[in-house]
């Protein structure tokens, strides 16, 4: 199998690293060599395993790789999904200083949907409590002051589906 | 499970990254103090209790395909019906009921925007409801990690 080292494609995998996702999705094996342990799944040595990898990470196909917390079991039972309808013209601005608050895991504009939906950022806030999420909230109110008309915080009330799953084998 | 000192700060500096290295628990426990085979024992503890969902990759899914964020407002009392009925649909992965009108946040991923834009016609037709289609136009934030407050979830 050919390893042409490629420049950072963005939008095409190829067989290889697509496997290599495929078969740490779920998690990296807990031994001392994960990537011997991986590599051996597809027929790869570990240090090319290593090699592909960190290509992955360095061309932003991974996002991260990490020791995901599960939020819920840590005892954020609270998962409030704020969203505001902020200026235009200020929403970029406004949302990269909502992104950078400590409490916030996620901030995105998405578009409005007039007149069932008027919010265009989207800023996601976990709590112990939804006191604690609304005094967080709070502060997201405040940083966006008179360029925010109105704003909602959608709590979540079941987990309905939530795969890590992303990749499928290709057949 | 109880988490000490030592676990808190293990997903503490873990929880963004970890090192993509050779042996990277043995860094990790160059980092912590502990032996390679204590990190490996206690991220075995942490995934067993779940208090984490798992040690890898989080794959950044807009670099391979196209992915959306929709709701619905399905009626209260066939939310359960309606959820399976998304559920059951090609590249679900996400599914929140949540308080409010638009009652059911979901995350459709296909292989490019063509299809995902026919799933989610052929999903308004199934549900027979209208779909809030919810493209993320910019990140301004994708850690979808945070500050663990330790004091308040002890």
């Amino acid at each position: 199998m050919s390893t042409s080292a490629s420049t950072s494609e963005s939008m095409t995998l190829g067989n290889l690293d697509r496997e290599l996702i495929v078969a740490t999705q779920q998690g990296l094996p807990l031994v001392s060599d994960p990537w011997a342990a991986v590599g051996e799944q597809i027929g790869i040595s570990g240090d090319e395993a290593l090699a592909r990898f960190q290509r992955l990470q360095a061309n932003g196909v991974l996002r991260r790789v990490a020791a995901v917390p599960n939020h819920y079991r840590l005892g954020y039972h609270f998962n409030g999904m704020t969203v505001w309808d902020v200026d235009d013209e200020r929403v970029r601005e406004l949302g990269r200083a909502t992104g950078e608050l400590p409490f916030v895991s996620h901030c995105y504009r998405r578009p409005r949907h007039l007149p069932l939906w008027p919010y265009n950022l989207f800023a996601m806030v976990h709590g112990t409590s939804r006191d604690e999420v609304e005094s967080k909230a709070e502060r997201i109110h405040e940083l966006l002051g008179d360029a925010c008309r109105g704003h909602q915080i959608l709590y979540s009330s079941a987990i309905l589906k939530k795969t890590g799953l992303r990749l499928q084998r290709k057949r | 499970m109880q988490l000490d000192a030592t676990d808190r700060r293990l997903i503490d500096l873990y929880q963004r990254r970890m090192p993509v290295t050779s042996r990277p628990f043995l860094r990790m426990g160059e980092e912590l103090g502990l032996s390679e085979q204590e990190v490996i024992n206690r991220l075995e503890a942490l995934q067993a209790h779940q208090i984490i969902s798992r040690v890898g990759p989080v794959f950044e899914h807009s670099r391979a395909g196209a992915s959306l964020l929709a709701a619905v407002a399905a009626p209260q009392h066939e939310i359960d019906q309606v959820a399976d009925r998304i559920n059951h649909f090609p590249g679900i992965n996400h599914n929140y009921a949540r308080e409010h009108t638009f009652n059911l946040w979901f995350v459709m991923t296909a292989p490019d925007e063509r299809t995902l834009a026919t799933r989610l016609d052929e999903l308004e037709e199934t549900l027979a409801l209208p779909v809030l289609r919810l493209p993320m136009i910019e990140a301004y934030h994708i850690d979808l990690a945070f500050n663990i407050d330790w004091e308040a979830v002890s």
